[in-house]
């Protein structure tokens, strides 16, 4: 009833153009019919629930974030709200919500050709420090599935604003030739349960205990599977060989990747002292190989280096072009990698961004 | 009684423009050739130039970094100050 209330005479507050429909309509049906959804169900963002989730930051409504790609569309907060509430947001999601599409407009993460290439790319969310703990997101048990409302919503919400407020909707601007599962939503909180793991958000720069949200142009996951290695250098050589085929084993230096690192996989690391800047440079150098081995044209396939590089050795990604994030239920000797979009051809022109959220 | 809720999008209306009318022939004209940033592109419209050239036509070649990005507006502006009509040039 409070917030009827205040709908009523706060709802004047709000200047989104008021869509109307009468009782005997199913307002969620009016959300599919005015094409808001990505194909699922949508809360309608009645005032009530914007304003709601209004609360969730202390940024003004009018306050301008940025244009959305494709089309350029002025995102407002109040923009922002209204796709959270379709997502099915909590307030309390806003600020990483907020940080995160911050992210996606720095030029650097380019943002309209992630929504407009032929891969499979879309947006990859990777939050870090307390407030992932504070909001309830899940950095455990089936943390790149679904269950999670954080999780689920958050990149949902991300992804209905490039949809809504920029107009890159599938089919038009998005010219996915497949897309992916992960262009509904992929987003997840790094385990930073052991103090002697650097999160990634350290690693990128931000102070331990600050809260941030990396971006990365992603799909997944892929599996990778080693329930047999018991050795820090032989799953490094495991895990690389799995990496190689990434998009395809004679594809190099096209793309970065997220490799999500499980809890089982990481002791094997652990146990002996390996941290994250060891672990990422053997696996960047694990997946070194003789230019030979890959050349285009060999056995009649396409793919591969000119054989101007035969006698040179070739690195799958560019060096900074593996991020090593830990995740996932206790039980399972299974890692995954999030490939990165195929444009990373110049690591410069391509990369991930990461931002602190500020509550 | 009516409901209302509010609208999640830009609230833009999308400005229908005439195409322009294609030449009836490139005789005289100056034909751009946009690559993209892909990496064949080149290899693309070097047979499309060879083409043109041996039909005669003055081309331009043009593009923008990569395709990861849109091009610019800068860019964009001097392109058609220097070409009539552009093709684009998608490859991979």
């Amino acid at each position: 009833m409070a917030e009827r209330l205040e709908a009523k005479h706060k709802g004047g507050t709000l200047v989104s153009r008021k869509i109307e429909y009468s009782d005997t309509s199913d307002p969620m049906e009016v959300c599919y019919q005015r094409g808001w959804t990505d194909g699922l169900p949508v809360t309608p963002p009645t005032d009530e629930r914007v304003l709601e989730m209004l609360k969730g930051t202390r940024r003004r409504a009018d306050e301008v974030v940025g244009k959305i790609p494709p089309y350029l569309g002025t995102c407002t907060v109040e923009k922002v709200a209204i796709n959270a509430v379709l997502a099915g947001c909590k307030p309390e999601y806003m600020p990483v919500l907020l940080a995160a599409l911050e992210a996606a407009l720095e030029p650097v993460f380019t943002l309209h050709g992630v929504l407009a290439t032929t891969y499979f790319s879309s947006p990859i969310i990777i939050v870090n420090g307390p407030i992932a703990r504070a909001i309830g997101m899940n950095s455990g048990l089936n943390v790149l599935g679904q269950g999670n409302r954080a999780n689920a919503t958050i990149g949902r919400a991300l992804n209905l604003i490039v949809q809504n407020v920029g107009g890159g909707r599938p089919g038009e601007a998005d010219r996915s030739t497949l897309g992916a599962p992960s262009k509904y939503t992929l987003c997840f909180a790094e385990d930073e349960s052991d103090p002697e793991w650097e999160p990634l958000s350290v690693a990128r720069g931000f102070p331990r205990g600050v809260s941030t949200v990396t971006l990365f142009q992603g799909h997944g996951p892929e599996a990778i599977v080693d329930q047999k290695t018991r050795t820090a250098e032989g799953l490094t050589r495991s895990i690389a060989s799995s990496l190689v085929k990434m998009g395809h084993p004679k594809l190099v230096q096209s793309a970065r990747a997220v490799l999500v690192l499980t809890p089982e996989h990481y002791a094997i690391y652990k146990e002996s002292g390996w941290d994250r800047k060891k672990i990422e440079r053997a696996l960047y150098e694990a997946t070194i190989r003789p230019g030979r081995e890959i050349l285009a044209g060999a056995d009649g396939v396409g793919e591969g280096v000119p054989a101007s590089r035969a006698e040179e050795m070739v690195p799958k990604f560019h060096d900074d072009g593996l991020m090593v994030v830990r995740a996932g239920g206790p039980a399972g000797l299974f890692s995954a990698v999030l490939p990165g979009w195929l444009a990373g051809r110049n690591k410069l022109e391509l990369q991930p961004v990461t931002k602190e959220i500020k509550t | 009684m009516t409901n209302w809720m509010r609208d999640p999008t830009a609230e833009t209306s999308a400005v229908k423009r005439a195409r322009r009318v294609p030449p009836k022939s490139l005789e005289g004209l100056t034909v751009g050739l946009f690559d993209i940033g892909k990496t064949r592109t080149p290899e693309f419209l070097d047979r499309v130039e060879q083409r043109f050239k041996e039909r005669g036509l003055k081309t331009y070649r043009c593009g923008k970094p990569t395709n990861a990005k849109v091009a610019t507006t800068e860019n964009l502006q001097k392109i058609s100050s220097e070409v009539d009509v552009i093709l684009i040039g998608l490859s991979d």
